[in-house]
Protein backbone atom coordinates (compact mmCIF):
# COMPACT_ATOMS: atom_id res chain seq x y z
CA UNK A 1 0.00 0.00 0.00
CA UNK A 2 1.10 3.68 -0.46
CA UNK A 3 2.84 5.10 2.55
CA UNK A 4 2.99 8.75 2.82
CA UNK A 5 6.18 9.53 5.11
CA UNK A 6 6.46 12.66 7.12
CA UNK A 7 9.91 15.18 6.45
CA UNK A 8 11.30 13.77 10.29
CA UNK A 9 11.71 10.25 9.07
CA UNK A 10 13.08 11.09 5.46
CA UNK A 11 16.26 10.42 6.38
CA UNK A 12 15.61 6.88 6.06
CA UNK A 13 13.20 6.63 3.14
CA UNK A 14 14.76 9.22 1.24
CA UNK A 15 11.26 9.82 -0.15
CA UNK A 16 8.37 11.23 0.68
CA UNK A 17 5.88 8.23 -0.27
CA UNK A 18 7.12 4.62 0.38
CA UNK A 19 4.91 1.02 -0.88
CA UNK A 20 4.53 -1.13 2.25
CA UNK A 21 2.70 -4.66 2.96
CA UNK A 22 1.07 -5.84 5.49
CA UNK A 23 -2.90 -6.84 6.56
CA UNK A 24 -2.28 -4.89 9.46
CA UNK A 25 -1.33 -1.72 10.44
CA UNK A 26 1.64 -3.45 12.78
CA UNK A 27 2.64 -5.75 10.09
CA UNK A 28 2.99 -2.85 7.72
CA UNK A 29 5.32 -1.15 10.23
CA UNK A 30 7.32 -4.33 10.36
CA UNK A 31 7.64 -3.74 6.54
CA UNK A 32 8.42 -0.62 6.44
CA UNK A 33 11.63 -1.67 8.91
CA UNK A 34 12.76 -4.04 6.39
CA UNK A 35 13.03 -1.92 3.86
CA UNK A 36 14.01 1.38 6.02
CA UNK A 37 15.98 -0.66 9.04
CA UNK A 38 15.42 1.28 12.29
CA UNK A 39 12.37 2.96 11.30
CA UNK A 40 9.91 0.99 13.22
CA UNK A 41 11.59 2.11 16.88
CA UNK A 42 12.21 5.73 16.16
CA UNK A 43 7.74 5.35 15.82
CA UNK A 44 6.97 2.63 17.89
CA UNK A 45 8.48 1.81 21.36
CA UNK A 46 10.06 -1.18 22.95
CA UNK A 47 6.39 -2.00 24.74
CA UNK A 48 4.89 -1.92 21.41
CA UNK A 49 2.95 1.59 22.20
CA UNK A 50 2.82 4.26 19.59
CA UNK A 51 5.09 7.28 20.47
CA UNK A 52 3.15 10.35 21.71
CA UNK A 53 4.29 12.22 18.73
CA UNK A 54 3.55 10.08 16.12
CA UNK A 55 0.04 9.55 14.80
CA UNK A 56 -1.14 7.01 11.77
CA UNK A 57 -3.96 7.73 9.85
CA UNK A 58 -5.55 5.20 7.46
CA UNK A 59 -7.85 6.62 4.36
CA UNK A 60 -7.77 10.07 6.52
CA UNK A 61 -9.33 8.16 10.04
CA UNK A 62 -6.63 7.65 13.07
CA UNK A 63 -5.70 4.48 13.52
CA UNK A 64 -4.67 4.00 17.32
CA UNK A 65 -4.66 0.03 17.34
CA UNK A 66 -1.42 -1.75 15.31
CA UNK A 67 -3.56 -4.63 15.23
CA UNK A 68 -6.00 -2.53 12.44
CA UNK A 69 -6.53 -4.55 9.52
CA UNK A 70 -5.44 -2.74 6.84
CA UNK A 71 -6.69 -3.56 3.20
CA UNK A 72 -4.31 -3.20 0.10
CA UNK A 73 -5.92 -0.28 -1.55
CA UNK A 74 -5.85 1.54 1.95
CA UNK A 75 -3.43 4.74 2.28
CA UNK A 76 -1.18 4.87 5.24
CA UNK A 77 -0.47 8.43 6.34
CA UNK A 78 2.15 8.92 8.94
CA UNK A 79 1.73 12.38 10.84
CA UNK A 80 4.58 13.63 12.86
CA UNK A 81 2.37 15.34 15.73
CA UNK A 82 2.86 18.58 17.50
CA UNK A 83 5.47 18.63 20.02
CA UNK A 84 6.58 21.78 21.35
CA UNK A 85 9.37 24.39 20.64
CA UNK B 1 48.55 2.08 39.99
CA UNK B 2 48.48 5.74 40.20
CA UNK B 3 49.99 7.94 37.34
CA UNK B 4 52.75 10.27 38.29
CA UNK B 5 50.74 13.47 38.62
CA UNK B 6 53.65 16.05 36.88
CA UNK B 7 54.23 13.98 33.88
CA UNK B 8 50.88 14.58 30.95
CA UNK B 9 49.93 11.25 29.86
CA UNK B 10 48.93 12.79 26.68
CA UNK B 11 51.20 14.74 23.58
CA UNK B 12 50.14 17.96 22.98
CA UNK B 13 47.50 17.53 19.91
CA UNK B 14 44.57 20.09 18.41
CA UNK B 15 41.63 19.10 20.70
CA UNK B 16 38.44 18.20 19.42
CA UNK B 17 35.79 19.96 21.31
CA UNK B 18 31.99 18.23 20.96
CA UNK B 19 29.00 19.81 21.89
CA UNK B 20 25.30 18.02 22.49
CA UNK B 21 22.95 20.64 22.78
CA UNK B 22 19.00 20.81 22.62
CA UNK B 23 18.69 21.70 19.12
CA UNK B 24 21.99 19.34 17.37
CA UNK B 25 25.54 19.18 17.90
CA UNK B 26 28.82 21.29 17.16
CA UNK B 27 32.35 20.37 17.08
CA UNK B 28 35.27 22.54 17.74
CA UNK B 29 38.97 22.12 16.68
CA UNK B 30 41.54 23.84 18.30
CA UNK B 31 44.75 24.96 17.40
CA UNK B 32 48.14 23.95 19.18
CA UNK B 33 47.26 27.10 21.39
CA UNK B 34 43.83 25.96 22.31
CA UNK B 35 43.04 29.81 21.17
CA UNK B 36 42.14 29.38 17.51
CA UNK B 37 39.09 26.97 17.06
CA UNK B 38 37.79 25.82 13.75
CA UNK B 39 33.60 25.51 13.84
CA UNK B 40 32.27 22.28 12.32
CA UNK B 41 28.74 21.92 12.82
CA UNK B 42 25.41 21.77 12.88
CA UNK B 43 25.17 17.97 12.91
CA UNK B 44 21.89 16.47 13.42
CA UNK B 45 20.28 19.85 13.40
CA UNK B 46 17.24 19.84 15.37
CA UNK B 47 17.62 16.38 17.05
CA UNK B 48 17.97 16.85 20.76
CA UNK B 49 21.80 15.23 21.58
CA UNK B 50 22.37 14.12 24.93
CA UNK B 51 25.88 13.47 24.64
CA UNK B 52 28.45 13.20 22.32
CA UNK B 53 31.47 10.98 23.24
CA UNK B 54 34.93 10.12 21.34
CA UNK B 55 35.80 7.15 21.69
CA UNK B 56 39.56 7.37 23.53
CA UNK B 57 40.59 3.58 22.84
CA UNK B 58 40.97 4.47 19.02
CA UNK B 59 40.33 8.34 18.59
CA UNK B 60 38.45 8.27 16.09
CA UNK B 61 34.79 6.22 16.87
CA UNK B 62 31.96 9.04 17.76
CA UNK B 63 28.74 8.26 19.64
CA UNK B 64 26.07 10.42 20.01
CA UNK B 65 23.00 10.43 21.74
CA UNK B 66 19.98 11.27 19.61
CA UNK B 67 16.02 11.91 19.70
CA UNK B 68 14.13 14.20 17.88
CA UNK B 69 10.70 16.13 19.29
CA UNK B 70 8.66 13.41 17.29
CA UNK B 71 10.47 10.33 17.22
CA UNK B 72 12.17 7.76 19.69
CA UNK B 73 15.51 7.64 20.83
CA UNK B 74 18.69 6.27 18.97
CA UNK B 75 21.92 6.10 18.64
CA UNK B 76 24.55 7.39 15.95
CA UNK B 77 28.01 6.31 15.06
CA UNK B 78 30.56 7.59 12.91
CA UNK B 79 34.16 6.73 12.62
CA UNK B 80 35.35 9.64 9.98
CA UNK B 81 34.90 12.15 12.51
CA UNK B 82 31.17 13.48 11.88
CA UNK B 83 31.52 13.47 8.16
CA UNK B 84 29.02 10.13 8.21
CA UNK B 85 26.76 8.32 10.51
CA UNK B 86 24.91 5.69 10.77
CA UNK B 87 22.56 4.41 13.09
CA UNK B 88 22.81 1.87 15.98
CA UNK B 89 21.06 -1.54 14.37
CA UNK B 90 19.50 -1.83 18.29
CA UNK B 91 19.22 1.27 19.93
CA UNK B 92 19.41 0.96 24.00
CA UNK B 93 15.80 -0.31 24.77
CA UNK B 94 14.37 -2.15 27.93
CA UNK B 95 12.79 -5.62 27.60
CA UNK B 96 9.41 -5.88 26.62
CA UNK B 97 7.06 -5.93 29.58
CA UNK B 98 5.32 -9.47 30.72
CA UNK B 99 1.78 -9.35 29.85
CA UNK B 100 -0.72 -7.53 31.36
CA UNK B 101 2.29 -5.20 32.83
CA UNK B 102 3.25 -1.63 32.37
CA UNK B 103 6.62 -1.99 30.81
CA UNK B 104 8.86 0.77 30.29
CA UNK B 105 10.44 2.52 26.92
CA UNK B 106 13.64 4.58 26.55
CA UNK B 107 12.87 8.33 26.13
CA UNK B 108 16.15 9.03 25.81
CA UNK B 109 19.80 8.00 25.79
CA UNK B 110 21.46 10.27 28.44
CA UNK B 111 25.02 9.62 28.80
CA UNK B 112 27.65 7.45 26.68
CA UNK B 113 30.49 5.87 28.72
CA UNK B 114 33.89 3.84 26.99
CA UNK B 115 34.48 0.60 28.05
CA UNK B 116 37.66 -0.28 30.02
CA UNK B 117 40.61 -0.36 27.30
CA UNK B 118 41.12 -3.91 27.70
CA UNK B 119 37.28 -4.18 26.26
CA UNK B 120 37.65 -2.51 22.87
CA UNK B 121 34.33 -2.79 21.58
CA UNK B 122 32.82 -2.27 25.16
CA UNK B 123 30.42 0.90 25.76
CA UNK B 124 27.73 1.99 28.23
CA UNK B 125 24.66 3.67 28.39
CA UNK B 126 22.82 5.60 30.86
CA UNK B 127 19.01 6.33 30.10
CA UNK B 128 15.87 8.28 31.20
CA UNK B 129 14.05 6.54 32.27
CA UNK B 130 16.69 4.93 34.24
CA UNK B 131 18.43 2.26 32.71
CA UNK B 132 21.53 0.81 32.39
CA UNK B 133 22.92 -0.89 28.42
CA UNK B 134 25.67 -2.37 26.88
CA UNK B 135 27.49 -2.67 23.96
CA UNK B 136 29.88 -4.87 23.21
CA UNK B 137 30.28 -4.59 19.21
CA UNK B 138 31.13 -0.96 19.30
CA UNK B 139 27.80 1.10 19.83
CA UNK B 140 25.75 -0.70 17.10
CA UNK B 141 23.57 -3.29 19.33
CA UNK B 142 22.70 -1.94 22.74
CA UNK B 143 21.16 -4.79 25.33
CA UNK B 144 19.76 -3.96 28.62
CA UNK B 145 23.06 -4.90 31.30
CA UNK B 146 23.34 -6.19 34.77
CA UNK B 147 19.51 -6.94 35.31
CA UNK B 148 19.10 -3.56 37.61
CA UNK B 149 16.48 -2.45 34.47
CA UNK B 150 14.01 -5.20 35.99
CA UNK B 151 15.06 -5.45 39.43
CA UNK B 152 12.23 -4.63 42.06
CA UNK B 153 14.43 -3.19 44.44
CA UNK B 154 15.97 -1.14 41.77
CA UNK B 155 12.57 -0.10 40.32
CA UNK B 156 11.75 1.51 43.76
CA UNK B 157 14.93 2.98 44.04
CA UNK B 158 14.24 4.35 40.41
CA UNK B 159 11.40 5.89 41.29
CA UNK B 160 9.20 7.24 38.51
CA UNK B 161 8.84 9.91 35.64
CA UNK B 162 8.00 12.06 39.09
CA UNK B 163 10.96 11.27 40.76
CA UNK B 164 13.58 13.33 39.06
CA UNK B 165 14.75 16.21 36.99
CA UNK B 166 11.83 17.88 34.66
CA UNK B 167 13.08 15.72 31.99
CA UNK B 168 12.81 13.11 33.43
CA UNK B 169 15.27 11.26 35.74
CA UNK B 170 18.70 10.04 34.79
CA UNK B 171 21.19 7.42 35.11
CA UNK B 172 24.18 9.12 34.62
CA UNK B 173 28.14 8.72 35.61
CA UNK B 174 29.03 5.57 34.90
CA UNK B 175 32.48 4.94 35.73
CA UNK B 176 35.01 2.16 34.58
CA UNK B 177 37.97 1.68 37.43
CA UNK B 178 40.88 2.43 34.66
CA UNK B 179 42.72 -0.76 36.66
CA UNK B 180 39.66 -3.01 36.47
CA UNK B 181 37.20 -3.62 34.03
CA UNK B 182 35.05 -5.47 36.69
CA UNK B 183 34.68 -2.84 38.49
CA UNK B 184 32.09 -0.44 37.81
CA UNK B 185 30.24 2.63 39.70
CA UNK B 186 26.76 4.57 38.25
CA UNK B 187 24.96 7.09 39.72
CA UNK B 188 21.19 7.71 39.38
CA UNK B 189 19.43 11.15 40.02
CA UNK B 190 17.87 10.36 41.89
CA UNK B 191 18.53 7.16 43.04
CA UNK B 192 21.76 7.39 44.69
CA UNK B 193 25.22 5.47 43.72
CA UNK B 194 26.09 2.15 43.29
CA UNK B 195 29.29 0.11 42.35
CA UNK B 196 30.21 -3.64 41.64
CA UNK B 197 33.17 -5.42 42.05
CA UNK B 198 32.67 -8.33 39.98
CA UNK B 199 31.55 -6.60 36.45
CA UNK B 200 28.10 -5.71 36.75
CA UNK B 201 26.61 -8.90 38.20
CA UNK B 202 25.85 -7.42 41.57
CA UNK B 203 25.97 -3.66 43.07
CA UNK B 204 26.49 -2.38 46.31
CA UNK B 205 24.79 0.56 47.77
CA UNK B 206 27.78 3.67 47.68
CA UNK B 207 25.91 6.24 49.78
CA UNK B 208 27.48 6.20 53.05
CA UNK B 209 28.41 10.24 54.14
CA UNK B 210 26.44 11.43 51.48
CA UNK B 211 23.18 14.13 53.18
CA UNK B 212 19.79 13.80 51.22
CA UNK B 213 17.23 16.39 51.79
CA UNK B 214 16.00 17.56 55.47
CA UNK B 215 13.39 15.32 56.38
CA UNK B 216 14.25 12.08 54.21
CA UNK B 217 16.12 8.62 55.50
CA UNK B 218 19.41 8.54 54.88
CA UNK B 219 19.69 4.90 54.42
CA UNK B 220 17.20 4.61 51.39
CA UNK B 221 18.87 5.46 48.09
CA UNK B 222 15.69 6.74 46.83
CA UNK B 223 15.80 10.36 48.61
CA UNK B 224 19.64 10.32 47.58
CA UNK B 225 20.62 12.62 44.39
CA UNK B 226 24.28 12.48 42.99
CA UNK B 227 24.43 15.08 40.12
CA UNK B 228 27.60 14.05 39.12
CA UNK B 229 30.49 11.37 39.58
CA UNK B 230 33.70 11.52 38.48
CA UNK B 231 37.41 9.35 39.58
CA UNK B 232 41.12 10.96 39.07
CA UNK B 233 42.41 9.03 36.96
CA UNK B 234 45.22 10.56 38.72
CA UNK B 235 44.21 8.49 42.16
CA UNK B 236 41.48 5.91 41.09
CA UNK B 237 41.12 5.43 44.33
CA UNK B 238 39.24 8.83 45.14
CA UNK B 239 36.03 9.83 43.74
CA UNK B 240 34.32 12.73 43.70
CA UNK B 241 31.13 14.19 43.41
CA UNK B 242 29.14 16.81 43.06
CA UNK B 243 25.60 16.08 44.80
CA UNK B 244 21.97 17.98 45.37
CA UNK B 245 22.94 18.60 48.97
CA UNK B 246 26.87 19.62 48.17
CA UNK B 247 30.04 18.06 47.22
CA UNK B 248 31.89 15.14 48.39
CA UNK B 249 35.30 13.42 48.30
CA UNK B 250 35.75 9.29 48.17
CA UNK B 251 39.34 7.95 49.66
CA UNK B 252 39.24 4.39 49.20
CA UNK B 253 39.40 1.77 51.05
CA UNK B 254 37.34 3.89 53.13
CA UNK B 255 33.81 3.69 51.81
CA UNK B 256 32.61 6.78 53.52
CA UNK B 257 31.86 10.13 51.48
CA UNK B 258 33.42 13.47 52.83
CA UNK B 259 31.73 16.22 52.56
CA UNK B 260 34.32 19.08 51.33
CA UNK B 261 31.90 21.93 50.16
CA UNK B 262 31.88 23.83 52.78
CA UNK B 263 34.63 26.33 52.44
CA UNK B 264 32.89 27.92 49.36
CA UNK B 265 32.00 30.98 50.59
CA UNK B 266 28.37 30.56 52.00
CA UNK B 267 26.99 33.35 49.69
CA UNK B 268 27.81 31.00 46.77
CA UNK B 269 27.03 27.53 48.07
CA UNK B 270 28.83 24.25 47.23
CA UNK B 271 25.10 23.34 45.00
CA UNK B 272 26.12 22.77 41.12
CA UNK B 273 25.49 19.73 38.50
CA UNK B 274 29.31 19.29 36.99
CA UNK B 275 32.01 17.94 38.34
CA UNK B 276 35.62 17.95 37.10
CA UNK B 277 38.99 15.98 37.70
CA UNK B 278 42.41 16.79 37.04
CA UNK B 279 43.76 14.23 34.52
CA UNK B 280 46.50 13.60 36.86
CA UNK B 281 46.62 15.67 39.74
CA UNK B 282 44.14 14.06 42.25
CA UNK B 283 44.12 17.33 44.54
CA UNK B 284 42.92 19.01 42.05
CA UNK B 285 39.37 19.66 41.08
CA UNK B 286 36.86 22.25 39.78
CA UNK B 287 33.10 22.72 40.03
CA UNK B 288 30.49 25.01 38.78
CA UNK B 289 28.06 26.80 41.62
CA UNK B 290 24.53 27.32 40.98
CA UNK B 291 22.28 29.00 43.13
CA UNK B 292 20.03 25.85 44.75
CA UNK B 293 18.18 28.44 47.41
CA UNK B 294 14.91 28.42 48.40
CA UNK B 295 13.15 27.92 44.92
CA UNK B 296 15.95 26.62 43.17
CA UNK B 297 16.87 29.08 40.50
CA UNK B 298 19.29 26.86 39.00
CA UNK B 299 21.06 30.62 37.71
CA UNK B 300 24.57 31.58 38.50
CA UNK B 301 24.70 32.93 42.12
CA UNK B 302 23.94 36.43 42.07
CA UNK B 303 23.90 36.52 37.98
CA UNK B 304 27.61 36.30 38.62
CA UNK B 305 29.11 33.05 37.05
CA UNK B 306 32.34 31.59 38.46
CA UNK B 307 34.06 28.27 38.77
CA UNK B 308 35.71 27.46 41.63
CA UNK B 309 38.97 24.94 41.96
CA UNK B 310 40.09 23.16 44.39
CA UNK B 311 43.58 22.22 44.67
CA UNK B 312 43.86 20.28 47.90
CA UNK B 313 41.08 18.33 47.91
CA UNK B 314 38.66 20.37 48.41
CA UNK B 315 40.27 21.77 51.79
CA UNK B 316 40.23 25.16 50.12
CA UNK B 317 38.37 26.54 47.17
CA UNK B 318 39.54 29.32 44.64
CA UNK B 319 36.51 31.49 42.77
CA UNK B 320 37.99 31.44 39.01
CA UNK B 321 36.06 34.15 36.66
CA UNK B 322 38.38 36.13 35.18
CA UNK B 323 36.87 36.60 31.34
CA UNK B 324 33.71 35.45 32.53
CA UNK B 325 30.32 37.57 32.89
CA UNK B 326 30.79 40.52 36.15
CA UNK B 327 26.99 40.32 36.58
CA UNK B 328 23.67 39.83 35.12
CA UNK B 329 24.41 36.38 33.47
CA UNK B 330 21.80 34.00 34.55
CA UNK B 331 22.81 30.85 33.07
CA UNK B 332 24.32 28.25 34.59
CA UNK B 333 25.76 24.73 33.70
CA UNK B 334 24.54 20.94 33.26
CA UNK B 335 25.73 17.93 35.02
CA UNK B 336 27.54 16.62 31.71
CA UNK B 337 28.65 20.33 30.03
CA UNK B 338 31.70 20.68 31.58
CA UNK B 339 35.05 18.94 30.90
CA UNK B 340 39.24 18.82 31.12
CA UNK B 341 41.53 17.72 28.40
CA UNK B 342 44.38 16.02 29.01
CA UNK B 343 46.98 18.55 28.53
CA UNK B 344 49.74 20.78 29.75
CA UNK B 345 48.09 23.37 31.57
CA UNK B 346 44.86 21.46 31.43
CA UNK B 347 42.56 23.24 29.20
CA UNK B 348 38.68 23.32 30.75
CA UNK B 349 35.70 23.76 29.00
CA UNK B 350 31.78 24.39 29.76
CA UNK B 351 28.49 25.16 28.06
CA UNK B 352 25.62 27.18 29.17
CA UNK B 353 22.25 26.77 29.36
CA UNK B 354 22.31 29.97 27.33
CA UNK B 355 24.03 28.15 24.46
CA UNK B 356 27.54 29.72 25.28
CA UNK B 357 31.24 27.84 25.08
CA UNK B 358 33.65 29.07 27.03
CA UNK B 359 37.25 27.29 27.02
CA UNK B 360 40.37 28.20 29.74
CA UNK B 361 44.13 27.00 28.10
CA UNK B 362 45.49 27.71 31.72
CA UNK B 363 43.65 25.30 34.46
CA UNK B 364 40.89 28.20 34.81
CA UNK B 365 42.72 31.30 35.75
CA UNK B 366 41.45 32.58 32.32
CA UNK B 367 38.49 32.05 30.54
CA UNK B 368 37.60 33.04 26.92
CA UNK B 369 34.25 32.37 25.19
CA UNK B 370 34.77 30.03 21.85
CA UNK B 371 31.32 30.11 20.57
CA UNK B 372 27.91 31.57 21.33
CA UNK B 373 24.14 31.90 20.11
CA UNK B 374 23.98 27.76 20.30
CA UNK B 375 21.15 26.18 21.21
CA UNK B 376 20.85 25.06 25.40
CA UNK B 377 23.91 22.70 25.71
CA UNK B 378 23.41 19.77 27.33
CA UNK B 379 27.42 18.13 27.37
CA UNK B 380 30.18 19.02 26.41
CA UNK B 381 33.10 16.53 25.92
CA UNK B 382 37.00 16.85 25.04
CA UNK B 383 39.13 14.70 23.18
CA UNK B 384 42.17 14.44 21.19
CA UNK B 385 41.43 12.36 18.05
CA UNK B 386 43.53 9.90 16.32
Amino acid sequence: MKVLIPSALRSYTEAARAEADGATLAAVLDDLDRLYPGIRFRMIDEQNRIRAHIRFFVNGTQARDLAQALRPTDELVIVQALSGG
Amino acid sequence: MALDPKRPTAPNRHPLVMVATRKGAWFYRGDDARKDWRTDGPHFLGHVINHVVLDPRDGRTLLAAAKTGHLGPTVFRSTDFGQSWKEAAQPPAFAPAPAGTEGRAVDHTFCLTPGHPDEPDVWFAGTSPQGLFRSTDGGINWAPFSGINDDPQYRQWMGTAQDGTPDGPKLHSIIIDPRDPAHMVFAMSGGGVHESTDGGRTFRLAIEGLECVEGFDRNDPTFHDPHCVRLCPGNPDRLYQQNHCGIYRLDRPSTQWRRIGQNVPKEVGDIGFPMVVHPRDADTAWVFPMDGTSVWPRTSPDGKPAVYATHDGGETWQRQAAGLPADQAWWTVKRQAMTADRLDPVGLYFGTTSGELWASRDEGAHWACIAQHLPEIYAVEVAEPA
